[in-house]
């Protein structure tokens, strides 16, 4: 029972909370590519822009005394997500748009991209310094709940953290909302139509440019969660999200770039196959040393890929995906 | 900066003008930097400045001249670096006189007997296995031999590591470790090309991106080769080191700016060839051919052009500068670091390089990397001196100094070198040098 409930602890649930950031963040870099057709690099900053918003946000309300039960970044979450959203809005005008009015290529908007990724970190870094912090800005603690598997033979507890809980149930919600946006709404079918093919939606009348507005907010609302869930879970600093926009981006590729219920999938394989990799296998299969013949006993470390090398499982995944099947799970759009 | 400016006047377009009125600026620029900091420090950037003007030299001939998207740049650097450790750090005996070669030959077995199985698996529709069998027994070949290389190679590496500490190198001269570092990098990129270069742009700039990683990673743990993250240091210089000259009775200031004077009269020397070498290409039916393919490589496959097999030439040309230029600069740093390298510093700043100084010019290429290899380390001292008049400033309001500002200060170049490839995609998307495209009759 025990080695069961080590695999819920080290698996399950890590998996979950890496799957639902990369599932968020991949779900904007899949919608930005499917309607603006370019890989939108700056991504991960967006989300550790979207952290830093949070961190400002709660470090105000903290500051004129304000005491919440749950964590102060979480609770002011829905400002931090309309912000990150205005400033997206703000960077597609001021970066993008004069790109894709000039008819730039894909490539050249994937480059400045970079710009502005170039840019989100060094003011992040200029102004919060380049050291790690905690979003927990009034000290709150990091509550866990430890749920007692006594009754089932257990010793140890499955132990979740407050902003895991907090992460599942948030991103949950954000799925099934963005799923009935993309079904039912005018605009999230309007959506769906320039995303298949952006010319015959725009002779049928569709409002491409709200379109394009829409995928921003959407993108960067979705952003913002992710980064500050991310810094609630880890701690909050300006490399925060950089780390994990290849296998962000190697998710939404796995799911099909540009196909929003593909991203999820993507993210949540991304993550339970890194997880997987490195996971210690000896510590589930320890009771098979009685039944082993001596000399047979597992090895203490029974990892398939040292936790070191745990980013690269998902270049690994990404490789094998572009080679067999360069379109991803669900089939995705073309450059 | 003010060169950005530059390009927004017009009437000075022919090329050959732009390119001198540039080039003085720059000069311009490399004297007054020279004069503010001193003559050793000038060195060091204009040493620095020309393995990087390799690298952007290699770039360019992969985007500029076959539009092949390359993030691993950071990768090949990091290969150069490690395969002139291997070459010319001095000979570790504690390794050889140990058991080390012993096991590492055992694992080199074992790494081939994992490759015959694969490529035995591959074969397998010979003896009638086909379709999802063939797959099926292709992955089953993969992780077997993934198996055998990880039960030899675990045991070596942690024997090593705790014995001799890392292989050590052979001792050999630093410029064949430079060469070594290039061959070494354009057999992997044989390899990276042959997986990727079937993609489209995004796909193969995440692509690549994602193997610049892998090869950070393998670099960074494998301590028992590289030494890790525990660096290695000294790396032996091809050119007499400060030291040396002290012996012979120079003083120190005298001794900093000769050794780097006879460093950069040898990196000089190789950028001027390859540059020359570069040069006569891109002008010769070679050039043009693969021009053509970057321009449209539909009407160029049938006109009987191998598009795949030129585009993996131009990938593993560029990448052997690329690895000649990290050698080089990790050979000058004197100090292998594989946590040193990062993805900003080693892969967009050559970007900005070759997008700020004209794709496909290598005039406008080796500018660009000049220009903004200066522009990046003088903005730090830059920003500093804002910070701290800043800081007075809000001293004497009383706000309070401005905390960390030698740290908020490096930052800055990394803003600096967004804001520069924003406005030259903005305002110079061809680059301060464009591509000159002569057309005959």
């Amino acid at each position: 029972m025990d080695e069961l409930i080590f695999f819920i602890n080290r698996v399950l649930i890590s998996g979950t909370v890496l799957g639902s950031i990369y599932a968020l963040g991949a779900i904007g870099v899949t919608l930005i590519f499917g309607i603006l057709r370019f890989a939108h690099f700056a991504h991960g900053d967006m989300m550790t822009m979207g952290a830093f918003i949070a961190f400002v946000l709660a470090s105000a309300l903290a500051a004129l005394g304000v005491a919440t039960p749950l964590p102060m970044a979480f609770v002011v979450l829905p400002a931090a997500m309309i912000v990150t959203a205005l400033l997206a809005l703000g960077i597609d005008r001021g970066f993008y748009a004069p790109l894709r009015a000039r008819g730039a290529r894909p490539v050249t908007l994937l480059i400045a991209s970079i710009g502005v990724t170039l840019m989100i970190q060094g003011l992040i870094r200029l102004i919060f310094g380049s050291g790690t912090r905690s979003i927990y800005v009034a000290n709150e603690p990091k509550d866990i709940f430890r749920i007692d598997m006594g009754w089932a033979g257990g010793s140890r507890p499955i132990s979740i953290t407050e902003p895991q809980v907090l992460m599942f149930a948030v991103t949950a919600a954000l799925v099934v909302a963005l799923h009935l946006f993309l079904t039912r709404s005018r605009l999230g079918k309007a959506m769906r139509a320039m995303a298949d093919n952006a010319d015959l939606a725009q002779v049928s009348g569709i409002n491409t440019a709200l379109v394009v507005r829409v995928t921003w907010v959407i993108a960067g609302a979705l952003a913002c969660v992710a980064g500050t869930m991310l810094a609630l879970d880890v701690a909050l600093m300006p490399d925060l999200a950089f780390n994990i926009v290849l296998p962000i981006f190697a998710a939404a590729i796995v799911g099909g770039l540009g196909h929003a219920y593909g991203a999820i999938v993507g993210g949540f394989l991304i993550a339970f196959a890194e997880t997987l990799a490195v996971f210690n296998w000896t510590a589930v299969l320890r009771p098979l040393n009685a039944l082993l013949p001596e000399g047979m006993a597992l090895p203490a470390n029974l990892a398939l890929v040292p936790t070191e090398y745990k980013l690269t499982v998902a270049f690994v995944i990404l490789v094998i995906t572009l080679l067999v099947r360069p379109t991803g799970i669900f089939k995705g759009a073309s450059t | 900066m003010s060169a950005a400016s530059n390009t927004e006047a017009r009437g000075w377009n022919s090329p050959l003008r732009r390119g001198l009125i540039l080039f003085a600026a720059m000069f311009v620029m490399v004297v007054a930097v020279g004069m503010v900091q001193g003559t050793a420090s000038i060195l060091l950037i204009l040493t620095q400045a020309t393995a990087f003007a390799l690298i952007a030299l290699g770039l360019n001939i992969q985007w500029g001249y076959g539009g092949l998207f390359n993030f691993a740049i950071m990768g090949f650097l990091m290969v150069g670096g490690a395969s002139t450790v291997f070459l010319s750090y001095p000979v570790n005996m504690a390794f050889w006189q140990s058991e080390g070669p012993l096991l590492l030959g055992r694992a080199l077995a074992a790494f081939l007997i994992g490759l015959a199985l694969v490529l035995l698996a591959r074969r397998s529709h010979r003896i009638g296995i086909a379709g999802r069998w063939k797959t099926a027994l292709v992955a089953l070949a993969w992780f077997a031999a993934y198996v055998i290389y990880r039960s030899q190679i675990d045991p070596a590496a942690a024997y090593i590591e705790s014995t001799a500490g890392f292989v050590g190198g052979l001792g050999l001269h630093p410029v064949l470790g430079w060469a070594f570092g290039g061959l070494v990098s354009a057999l992997i990129a044989f390899f990276v090309g042959r997986i990727s270069l079937g993609l489209r742009t995004d796909y193969l700039a995440i692509a690549t991106i994602g193997i610049s990683e892998i090869l950070r990673a393998l670099i960074k743990n494998m301590d028992w080769l590289t030494r890790g993250t525990m660096t290695v240091s000294p790396m032996p210089w091809p050119t007499p080191l400060p030291q040396h000259l002290q012996a012979t009775g120079m003083s120190i200031p005298d001794s900093f700016v000769f050794a780097r004077l006879g460093f950069l009269v040898l990196a000089g020397l190789i950028l001027v060839g390859a540059f020359i070498i570069v040069q006569r290409a891109y002008g010769g039916p070679w050039g043009r051919m693969m021009r053509a393919i970057r321009d449209n490589h539909v009407a160029a496959a049938s006109m009987g052009k191998d598009v795949t097999g030129r585009q993996l030439e131009l990938f593993i040309l560029g990448s052997i500068l690329m690895g000649v230029g990290g050698a080089m600069l990790a050979t000058f740093t004197q100090i292998f670091d594989p946590s040193g390298y990062q993805p900003i510093n080693h892969t967009f700043m050559i970007w900005v390089m070759v997008i700020v100084g004209g794709a496909g010019n290598n005039w406008g290429v080796v500018l660009g990397a000049f220009l903004i290899y200066i522009v990046w380390v003088i903005s730090d001292p830059l920003a500093q001196l804002i910070f701290l008049n800043l800081s007075q400033l809000t001293g004497s309001l009383g706000w309070g100094a401005i905390p960390e500002i030698d740290s908020r200060a490096l930052q800055m170049r990394v803003f600096v070198l967004g804001v520069v490839i924003t406005i030259a995609l903005r305002y110079a998307p061809r680059g301060l040098l464009p591509e000159v495209v002569r057309r005959e009759g």
